[in-house]
């Protein structure tokens, strides 16, 4: 039985100019493994969503990415106050992204309907108070 | 045809050379970051006019040929070396998007 690789990443909450590069690494990561072009676009953008998500919204997080046979996981979990409406969050242009992020050019509502784009499922456990734990699979 | 190529067409000023061999295939015009990452494809020029260290990781990750800054937009330089790292192609005109946009359908005419 083969194990599947493990790639495991604290995404730093402080420095929102650092966030992408667990998601840079892993894309470097899946190219060694010889993982389709596609695959990795839609992986390494799944996860950079995810990454600034988790510095806007949570102070940072941790990431962690298992690569099997069949499938890509890419599990996030942040301890930030958790999301209101998924439902409503899960709308393209919904946002709760502060004005300073907007000049960034985020905050457009796109994050999570972007992770769900990208991948072939996506799973959001969400508690308020307590923090947001976001699995999301990519077939191969 | 070739990045490099299309560089000289446009008069576009080089701010990071990567590879101008490179060939590119569609255009894609955005300034918000989910936006450009949910729509823009592989080997595209992005024409932009954000110039924050994110469009490196977002060039990155979608993998477009080459990044335009239109209307004079300059690079800070820690963006412009992290560029440079993660060998990105980028240009900046003084020119619109819009001009941008219509000067590269000529050119694919």
């Amino acid at each position: 039985m083969n194990e599947a690789v493990k790639l495991h990443f604290v995404v730093d909450g402080d420095d929102f100019t650092s966030a992408g590069q667990a998601s840079v690494q892993v894309k470097k990561s899946l190219r060694q493994l010889g993982i389709a072009p596609e695959i990795i676009r839609k992986v390494s953008i799944a996860m950079y969503e995810g990454e600034i998500n988790m510095v806007i919204h949570a102070g940072g997080g941790e990431a962690e990415v298992l690569i099997y046979e069949d499938r890509i996981e890419i599990c996030l979990t942040d301890r930030g106050p958790g999301i209101a409406n998924i439902e409503l969050a899960m709308q393209e242009g919904f946002s709760t992204a502060p004005d300073n992020i907007r000049s960034l050019g985020f905050g457009a509502g796109m994050g999570l309907p972007n992770m769900k784009r990208y991948t072939d499922s996506m799973h959001i456990d969400s508690k308020l108070g307590e923090g947001t734990r976001i699995l999301m699979t990519v077939k191969l | 045809m070739t990045v490099g190529e299309m560089a000289k067409a446009l008069s576009l000023t080089p701010v990071t050379v990567e590879d101008e061999t490179r060939t590119f295939s569609g255009v894609y015009i955005g300034d918000l970051l989910s936006w450009v990452m949910g729509r823009a494809k592989c080997d595209n020029i992005w024409i932009t006019i954000m110039s924050n260290i994110n469009i490196i990781a977002v060039a990155t990750l979608v993998d477009v040929a080459v990044v335009i800054l239109a209307e004079g937009v300059a690079l800070e330089e820690s963006v412009r070396q992290t560029a440079e790292q993660k060998g990105v192609n980028i240009y900046t005109s003084e020119k619109t998007a819009y001009q941008l946009a219509a000067e590269l359908a000529g050119l694919s005419k």
